[in-house]
């Protein structure tokens, strides 16, 4: 088994008297991501202030490897262990690179001055996360990304066996989200640095954490890798929302479907039928979808925004009693869009579907718009 | 060579340049002017000339380097504050930190003149010590219930006018001849100091500000914030009360001896950071220093020679000097506000 570089044990923590959570037993292993995940104001970033010793725990303990964190000394606890929080970083005078270069203090001497291997790590590190370019500019002009980036260069270069990061994603554009998703990933490979971090994106947390560990309402409520994690609803239980908004395959989020009695019908499947759906949710007409199979890509999407939704399970062909409720929703409907371009053995049902569409006037083909 | 080497080597040089230069020209300008060669002369030959051997000794030479030492001090302690603060503003003066430790330093010299006898110069740090505490203690209760620097700022500077108000009081209460002499070090004067004066400050003040220097590492972490700080491994707490001790004590001693300065605290530490175009304290603290001292020496100089033989209060030239560069940061920092 790897080895533990962090665990707590019967850890409640919270803001002097005020208790946030308790019983938090959570330990991570060597070259491992763990990623908090819960609702807003739930105490992710409590957890991880406690864990790099900005509060001290309200009963319980961490320990950083074997030793207890309160026995460390500041030094010490640096070296193992970056963090890098949601407090503003204000800086005067300085370059990206000089905010960089204080991610070595716990190295330096007692003037602070880096030595010529510290500096190779600083520049390792600006190479890195691909500030370069900017490495020479003063911090307080750069844009909140960049200034993020500067920031984890600085956590970086301080080669932590722990990194502790708070909601690092935020203000980064997709590609330097997926970029330091990369980075951390090389760091727990390459480097065996354990990485424990708070994200709001489910989809990243999904796929790059090795561990989940979900807040909720004063208590850890699930501990768990993103399979046991993403699965049976559970997701949209923890944060509260309707059933559908969320798809646990992807991570990706759904909005509030049209409410109302549906309009149109679309006979979907094959993933075809995702943009109709978009376009007609996006012009709020509210709308019913069918028969599409479990199976399906665009079936989260459909059951998600459709009103009302006739599904078939997967690798069957259409039951007669699915094309009837099919048959008896479209009737009702002013009219109906065909998003599938093909039709086979499992959904020759379908093809009479769109043909007593056409009998009945209600097909609209092309574009639409009202 | 790096810019940036060049840029800090040049500015030291000019620093050093001037603080020798304007050590001479203290020494030797003055109601009686004594040229060089004289003063050479005096020097080693003090039986000789001896009026050039007592003016210089007796008073230029004391005043000077009273102004070197306490001018370093004031901006090394409005560093200080500065990083504690962060807020760019802060100063010994401006926070009433100076006029706290006035306040008690008066009280001091007016009790022991009823009582008939002379307070000391190390009596008379150690009660502005207890005076800028007390100030500091104030200002630090309120900077725990207000998050907005200028709140803090405007309760300083009213903490100031109090402590100056009682001060007027309790001077104008007493009833001693040498009032005028009290009333004299109560505007902030460089002159009356004597050379042991001198010489108990630079042993206080010397040793604090090697302290403050060797705090330079953990000062430039605290720089990108508290929490920045703490996760670099600083010791928040232990070095927060060693900022505050260092910067009241740098404070309390040169009020002790030249009465309130206004304005050095803020102005330099600003002024070297701009021209250094760095914060970093290994830098710009040694330099603050200096500067400090020739802000010192030349304002000084300006109270000493013109309108002489009438010599202005030290914080009147330095005010002139001083204010303005506080409201152009002022200014600056809104628009920096406004930008985003």
């Amino acid at each position: 088994m790897a080895e533990i570089v962090l665990s707590t044990q019967k850890l409640s923590v919270g803001y002097g008297k005020k208790l946030v959570i308790s019983g938090i037993d959570i330990s991570v292993e060597r070259g491992k991501i763990l990623t908090l995940i819960g609702p807003n104001g739930a105490g992710k970033s409590t957890v991880l202030k406690t864990i790099c010793r900005q509060l001290t725990p309200l009963e319980g303990t961490v320990y950083i490897g074997k030793n207890k964190l309160e026995e460390l000394s500041g030094n010490e606890l640096a070296k193992c262990a970056a963090a890098l929080l949601t407090g503003k970083v204000k800086t005067e005078y300085m370059r990206c690179r000089d905010v960089v270069k204080m991610g070595r203090y716990p190295y330096t001497g007692r003037l602070g001055i880096l030595s010529e291997h510290d500096k190779d790590k600083v520049e390792e590190a600006i190479k890195k996360v691909d500030i370069e370019n900017i490495a020479d500019n003063d911090f307080d002009s750069v844009s909140d990304g960049q200034r993020q980036r500067v920031l984890i260069a600085g956590a970086i270069c301080r080669e932590p066996q722990i990194l502790i990061l708070d909601e690092p994603s935020t203000f980064l554009d997709i590609k330097y989200k997926l970029e330091l998703m990369d980075i951390l990933k090389r760091l727990a490979s390459e480097k065996k640095t354990a990485i424990i971090m708070s994200l709001h994106e489910l989809d990243l947390a999904q796929r790059v954490s090795d561990k989940l560990l979900c807040i909720k309402g004063n208590r850890p409520d699930r501990f768990g890798t993103p399979e046991e994690i993403f699965t049976g609803g559970y997701l949209e239980q923890l944060y509260d929302v309707e059933k559908g908004s969320l798809c646990e395959y992807y991570g990706t989020l759904e909005l509030h479907r049209s409410d109302g009695n549906p309009k149109v019908f679309v006979i979907g499947g094959g993933g075809s039928g995702i943009t109709v759906y978009r376009k007609l949710h996006r012009l709020g007409i509210p709308f019913a979808a069918g028969v599409i199979h479990q199976n399906d890509i665009e079936y989260p999407v459909a059951f998600a925004l459709a009103v009302k939704l006739v599904s078939e399970k997967a690798f069957e062909p259409i039951s007669e009693e699915n094309y009837q409720k099919a048959f008896e929703i479209m009737s009702n409907c002013e009219s109906v869009i065909c998003a599938v371009e093909s039709f086979g053995t499992m959904n020759k049902q379908c093809q009479e579907l769109l043909n007593e569409a056409k009998k009945a006037g209600k097909l609209v083909e092309g574009a639409f718009d009202e | 060579m790096d810019s940036r080497v060049k840029r800090i080597t040049i500015g030291y040089t000019i620093l050093i340049v001037l603080l020798i230069v304007l050590v001479i020209l203290n020494i030797c300008v003055g109601s009686a002017d004594i040229l060089p060669n004289r003063l050479w002369k005096a020097i080693r030959f003090p039986e000789n000339d001896k009026v050039a051997y007592n003016i210089v000794f007796g008073l230029r030479i004391p005043r000077t380097f009273a102004a070197v030492i306490l001018g370093g001090a004031l901006a090394v302690a409005g560093f200080l504050l500065q990083n504690f603060f962060a807020n760019p503003i802060a100063g010994p003066y401006i926070l009433g930190i100076s006029s706290g430790a006035k306040l008690t330093v008066a009280m001091l010299m007016v009790i022991s003149l009823s009582k008939g006898f002379a307070a000391n110069s190390a009596e008379m740090v150690i009660a502005a010590f207890v005076g800028s505490l007390i100030s500091m203690g104030l200002i630090l209760l309120i900077s725990a219930k207000v998050q907005r620097m200028s709140v803090l700022i405007v309760c300083g500077v009213m903490i100031g006018y109090i402590c100056s108000s009682v001060t007027d009081l309790v001077v104008n209460l007493s009833d001693d001849s040498n009032i005028v002499n009290l009333h004299n070090w109560s505007m902030g004067s460089f002159s009356g100091i004597t050379m042991s004066d001198v010489l108990t400050a630079t042993c206080i003040i010397i040793p604090a500000c090697f302290c403050a220097f060797m705090l330079s590492k953990p000062m430039s972490a605290y720089q990108l914030g508290e929490e920045y700080a703490q996760n670099s491994g600083v010791h928040i707490k232990a070095f927060r009360i060693t900022l505050i001790l260092l910067s009241s004590l740098l404070a309390a001693c040169v009020t002790a001896f030249a009465g309130p300065v206004s304005f050095v605290g803020v102005a330099v530490p600003h002024l070297i950071k701009s021209i250094f175009r760095t914060a970093k304290p290994v830098i710009t603290l040694p330099s603050s220093f200096l500067g400090g001292a020739v802000f010192c020496l030349f304002c000084d100089l300006i109270t000493r020679t013109l309108f002489a033989p009438t010599e202005l209060s030290i914080s009147t030239v330095t005010s002139i000097f001083g204010a303005p560069v506080v409201i152009y940061m002022l200014l600056n920092r809104e628009r920096l506000k406004e930008n985003g």
